[in-house]
């Protein structure tokens, strides 16, 4: 197992080896250890490889992410695993804003908090967040899934688009054009999916949640809703 | 951009080590803040004596001709562009005065009981080195790292601004109504040396606190009358406090453990510190004062 000490290698080393990575390397567990909450680690990943960072990291970590497994065990800067295509990235500790960010696809799982604006305009992520999330979350959020087993903040959901926003404990407020919306067959098993990836579904249920999202009112402008831009 | 650090000792141990540690979260904060660096230390003082830090180009005999014209003993540490001037409590008016009067190519920079104040532009780390960061000692410091947005790239607009006795405010942001609440504060005789918006909201905090508000309740105040995105740090003689505004557009992180409470914009700033692997690591929620005051 390739074990990286950045006390001792640059970042550009790290992300110049794991960038060369083909897609059927051997080096599939790596360890990155003292990373000092160093930005864009293990950034723009594709390979189907393990990469833990033992420590906290700085912004964009896991950003752009394909394919890879990045498991960061503290906390997590701005932005992390923004613009992910695929694969998983888990967060042990807290998340700081912009998680998840534009992400396309893949999971991430944060164990602990994320703080402001979690998933803001996602597009195909899946993100399951064990604490509690921050204030406009999901904001224009266009596809994927948010699950939040805490709380969420202010304004979920603003000018969301698409996108399912599951939360089991209180809503501070809705943004705009963001509703509760009924909790189907559908989404249940969906929900399950996405507890069971995340490993939490001993003790949590699709039936805890509530269910969130667009009530359409603002695809197109309309001149009745032009205080609600 | 702009990177705050800022170091509040629980434990007396650490004291010694205030200033080098601060050096080390400052330095690091270089590429949020490369055009000017500031910094004020709680130290050590003394008992019916007020500590004035006065910047100028000529030091020199500064603090032999104030005592003489005061009447009164002066004593001086000079540091590079800097000196912190050493007088009586009740003589502190007089000496504004003459200095204003004879030596009006001196600024002062930061008053009170505590409180030493550096500032100038230049790489956070020549900044710190010139003035001696690393040697100083003191209960807790607060640092800025410059990247200048609303006003020019000089010494005057260099943070932390201080407003009134043993106060300092160190921001990351930008306030939109800087110039309407100058014009606010000024009639009720809070100055401003700079056109700097940073100096408005010290100058806010000062009026508050003079008016009897804690330095927590003037932060609350604030969320309402500041315009604008900030993180703010703020010291006062024994107090320390974090404030985000409502949408936390600023980054922030904080470090807890039962030697210190640390501060930075980034988490990088906070990976020097002792026992930092151990530490609480949180980031402050947007809107909400956090306040932490010496028993």
């Amino acid at each position: 197992m390739p074990v990286v000490d950045l006390a001792s290698t640059s970042r550009r080393e790290l992300n110049g080896a794991l960038h060369a990575l083909a897609p059927s390397t051997h080096e599939t567990h790596w360890r990155v250890e003292n990373p000092q909450g160093q930005h864009a680690l293990a950034a723009g990943l594709d390979a189907p490889v393990m990469v833990e960072i033992a420590g906290h990291a700085g912004y964009y970590c896991a950003g752009m992410n394909k394919q890879a497994t990045v498991v960061v065990e503290g906390n997590a800067g701005v932005g992390v695993a923004e613009n992910m295509m695929s694969g998983k990235v888990h967060v042990k500790g807290d998340a700081s804003q912009s998680a998840g960010a534009t992400a396309h696809g893949g999971l991430l799982v944060i164990d602990g908090n994320a703080s402001a604006r979690c998933g803001i305009s996602m597009k195909g992520i899946d993100i399951v967040v064990k604490g509690s999330i921050g204030p406009m979350s999901a904001f224009m959020a266009q596809a994927g899934n948010l699950v939040v087993l805490g709380d969420a903040g202010e304004a979920l959901g603003d000018s969301i688009y698409e996108a399912r926003l599951f939360v089991r404990g209180e809503v501070k407020s809705l943004g705009a054009d963001c509703i509760e919306k009924e909790m189907r067959s559908e989404h249940s098993e969906l929900l399950q999916k996405l507890l069971d990836a995340a490993g939490v579904s001993d003790k949590v249920k699709p039936d805890q949640f509530k269910r969130y999202g667009s009530a359409r009112g603002l695809y197109n402008f309309h001149v009745d809703n032009a205080a609600a831009y | 951009m702009c990177g705050i650090v800022g170091l509040f000792l629980k434990d007396r141990a650490l004291e010694p080590r205030l200033g080098e540690l601060l050096a080390g979260m400052l330095e690091v904060m270089t590429d949020r803040g490369p055009d000017s660096a500031g910094f004020a230390v709680y130290g050590p003082g003394e008992a019916g004596r007020i500590k004035l830090t006065i910047r100028g180009s000529d030091l020199e005999g500064v603090a032999q001709a104030l005592g003489q014209a005061l009447g009164s003993p002066v004593s001086a540490v000079p540091h590079d562009t800097h000196m912190v001037l050493l007088l009586a409590e009740d003589r502190e008016t007089d000496a504004r005065a003459w200095l204003a009067e004879q030596r009006p190519d001196i600024t002062v920079i930061g008053a009170g009981k505590r409180i030493e104040l550096y500032k100038e532009v230049g790489l956070p780390g020549a900044v710190s080195a010139r003035f001696g960061l690393a040697g100083m000692a003191g209960t807790h410091g607060i640092g800025h790292t410059r990247m200048a947005t609303e006003s020019a790239v000089t010494t005057d607009g260099a943070h932390p601004f201080s407003t009134g006795a043993d106060q300092c405010l160190v921001h990351n942001g930008s306030l939109s109504n800087h110039a309407s609440l100058r014009r606010m504060l000024q009639p009720k005789g809070i100055d401003f040396a700079t056109d700097n918006d940073s100096e408005v909201a010290a100058g806010y905090l000062s009026w508050k606190l003079r008016e009897g508000a804690t330095l927590a309740e003037a932060l609350e105040d604030s969320l309402d009358d500041l315009d604008g995105f900030f993180t703010f740090v703020v010291g006062t003689e024994n107090g320390f406090a974090v404030l985000r505004d409502p949408i936390s557009c600023k980054p922030a992180v904080m470090a807890e453990t039962d030697q210190y409470v640390a501060f930075g914009s980034e988490y990088r700033a906070l990976v020097g510190l002792p026992g930092i692997a151990q530490a609480r690591v949180f980031e402050p929620e947007p809107a909400r004062v956090y306040a932490w005051e010496r028993g």
